[in-house]
């Protein structure tokens, strides 16, 4: 689907801070609000905006730190359907947060989330290397997020520029 | 006690200080400031171009370059300059990498004035014009422009102001502190007025990256203009480098030259470690260039329809990053109503005056802002306008 140069705009601001007034976006996009919250619906009735979604930054919050894995999977492919079929099998569990289909040393990458380490364990013997087209995984915890989504976490983003200035 | 004899300069006792000072050290001890007052982008320098000068240091390249700069960078400033404007510059003999923007003008203001020449300074501008052209020993000429006409200077407007010891004009397109910018049939004219009266014309374009409606024309690519052109541009802006003081100016052998000699005692050459951020910036950073313009343009829209929607005249300024709302309707002149805002909705502006005679009446917004910041500004300086 080919967008407009205005609507590109519209998606480019939203991905950034989808919670802007919608009075302020048409301003920056020079539309009427009409014209700015038809283009959204628009934009989000043919998925290309697919939902509005909070990054959190679960290590803040007390109890609720959580382990995230990012796991390679090697899977035997089926004759007809690839991939698809074993890879819708897996991204409807909802510990499954993420599932790429990758070139190179294994063919799926899944990401898991969970509250402990051993939650997301027993979720990769349980449910994951028991399905029958899957031959190996590898999991990997991941120790820290620096940066998710293009968002750094710990940024000293200060404004360091004087007050006034010619 | 008996007052001492002053070891001052005439010249230097006679500069006014700037209004920016004075509005810098109101501001500077309030808390909770927002800021409409910077004349610099809010985008830290891209990583990339960081880290080339961090490589640059890492290998040891901490010595003296070239007086004109760098060789490499001179050849990618001359690429750039002409893929970018349509303007050709010899690397060897007609480019000089200088410090910021600000030096090239000082230099190219001392190549060429004679004591008592005079330069024509349109006003509202960049408040260093007119101090440097009499550091330079000439006499700086202001002219006024009007509000009615964008800020445009007229053809008519500009020749009244010639006399016969008039050597130059300092032209700013984009403009700092108006936002204005002038098309190619603006230019024409201008130009028409130069070749008339075999003017110099030091045109400043240190904000030719940040066009947002038009493309941007330089001057130099005026026909007949490249001989009588002194382009100034440099980093500051477009690259968001204001800290790393790297600009550049072309102009035709002979100005370069001297302009040149004066660099070379002065100057010796630009620091070296920003000029191999530089390199690194013209070679690879232009995409962050387009992604800062578009960010720039889209506070631009809103910020300017919002000034207009409570009550403060704004035209929409094609370039810079500034609005130069009027602000007569509320009664104050352009330094109350600064300082009453500051004061009372802690935001920071600049009075128009600042820039010149034709600035009063209106105030200096910068949108080189997050648009957090300009949204919280908006509404203060909303609350603020509906109480006077
Ligand atoms: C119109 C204009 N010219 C020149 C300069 C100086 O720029 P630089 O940082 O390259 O010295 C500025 C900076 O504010 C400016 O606004």
């Amino acid at each position: 689907m080919k967008l407009t140069e205005i609507e590109l705009e519209i998606v480019e601001v939203l991905e950034k801070n989808a919670r802007i007034p919608v009075e302020d976006l048409a301003k920056m996009v020079n539309l009427s609000v009409q014209e700015t919250e038809m283009l959204i619906k628009k934009l989000e009735e043919s998925n290309v905006i697919v939902q509005y979604s909070s990054i959190v930054d679960w290590s803040k919050i007390a109890g609720q730190e959580g382990v995230t894995a990012m796991i390679d999977v090697k899977v035997t492919p089926k004759r007809g359907v690839g991939f698809d079929e074993i890879a819708e099998r897996i991204y409807r569990f909802k510990e499954v947060k993420a599932l790429y289909l990758m070139s190179g040393a294994y063919d799926l990458s899944v990401v898991i989330e969970g509250k402990t380490m051993n939650e997301v364990a027993n979720f990769v013997s349980q449910k994951l290397s028991t399905l029958d087209s899957v031959i190996s995984t590898t999991t990997h915890f991941i120790l820290k997020k620096y940066k998710h989504d293009g968002t750094i976490f710990e940024q000293n983003d200060d404004d360091k520029r004087i007050v006034v200035a010619p | 006690m008996e007052q001492t004899k002053t070891y001052l300069s005439e010249t230097v006792n006679a500069l006014k200080p700037s209004g920016i000072r004075r509005f810098f050290d109101l501001a500077a001890g309030i808390e909770g400031v927002i800021s409409l007052g910077v004349g610099e982008p809010d985008f830290v320098t891209s990583w990339s171009v960081r880290e080339a000068a961090i490589l640059s240091l890492e290998q040891g390249y901490t010595s003296y370059t070239a007086n004109a700069g760098l060789l490499e960078l001179r050849e990618e400033i001359s690429a750039y300059m002409e893929k970018g404007f349509h303007v050709t510059y010899s690397p060897k003999k007609e480019i000089i990498v200088t410090v910021g923007a600000s030096q090239a003008l000082d230099i190219a203001l001392r190549a060429i004035i004679d004591a008592g020449d005079e330069v024509i300074v349109i006003e509202p501008c960049f408040v260093s014009y007119a101090p440097l052209v009499a550091l330079a020993g000439g006499k700086p000429v202001t002219v006024q422009t009007k509000k009615e006409n964008d800020f445009k200077i007229t053809a008519e407007e500009l020749e009244q102001a010639i006399t016969n010891r008039t050597k130059a004009v300092i032209l700013c397109s984009p403009n700092n502190p108006t936002g204005t910018m002038l098309n190619r049939h603006d230019l024409e004219e201008i130009a028409a007025v130069a070749k008339k009266h075999d003017l110099l014309i030091l045109s400043d374009e240190i904000y030719a990256e940040l066009s947002y409606d038009e493309k941007f024309v330089s001057l130099a690519a005026i026909e007949g203009m490249r001989e009588r052109t002194i382009l100034i541009s440099g980093f500051s802006k477009g690259f968001a480098m204001t800290g790393w003081r790297l600009g550049f100016v072309c102009a035709p052998e002979e100005i370069t030259q001297a302009m040149l000699k004066i660099h070379q005692y002065a100057i010796m050459c630009a620091p070296t470690m920003a000029q191999y951020a530089a390199v690194e910036a013209l070679k690879n950073g232009q995409e962050d260039v387009i992604a800062m313009r578009k960010d720039y343009r889209r506070r631009r829209n809103y910020f300017v329809q919002s000034l207009n929607e409570i009550g403060l005249d704004c035209h929409i300024p094609g370039g810079a990053f500034y609005a130069f709302p009027s602000i007569q309707s509320t009664g104050l002149t352009s330094e109350q109503f600064a300082e009453r805002l500051l004061l009372e909705e802690k935001v920071a502006v600049v009075p128009g005056d600042v820039f010149g005679e034709s600035g009063q009446g209106h105030i200096r917004c910068s949108y080189a802002s997050s648009m957090e910041q300009l949204q919280e500004a908006v509404k203060r300086m909303k609350r603020f306008v509906e109480r006077i």
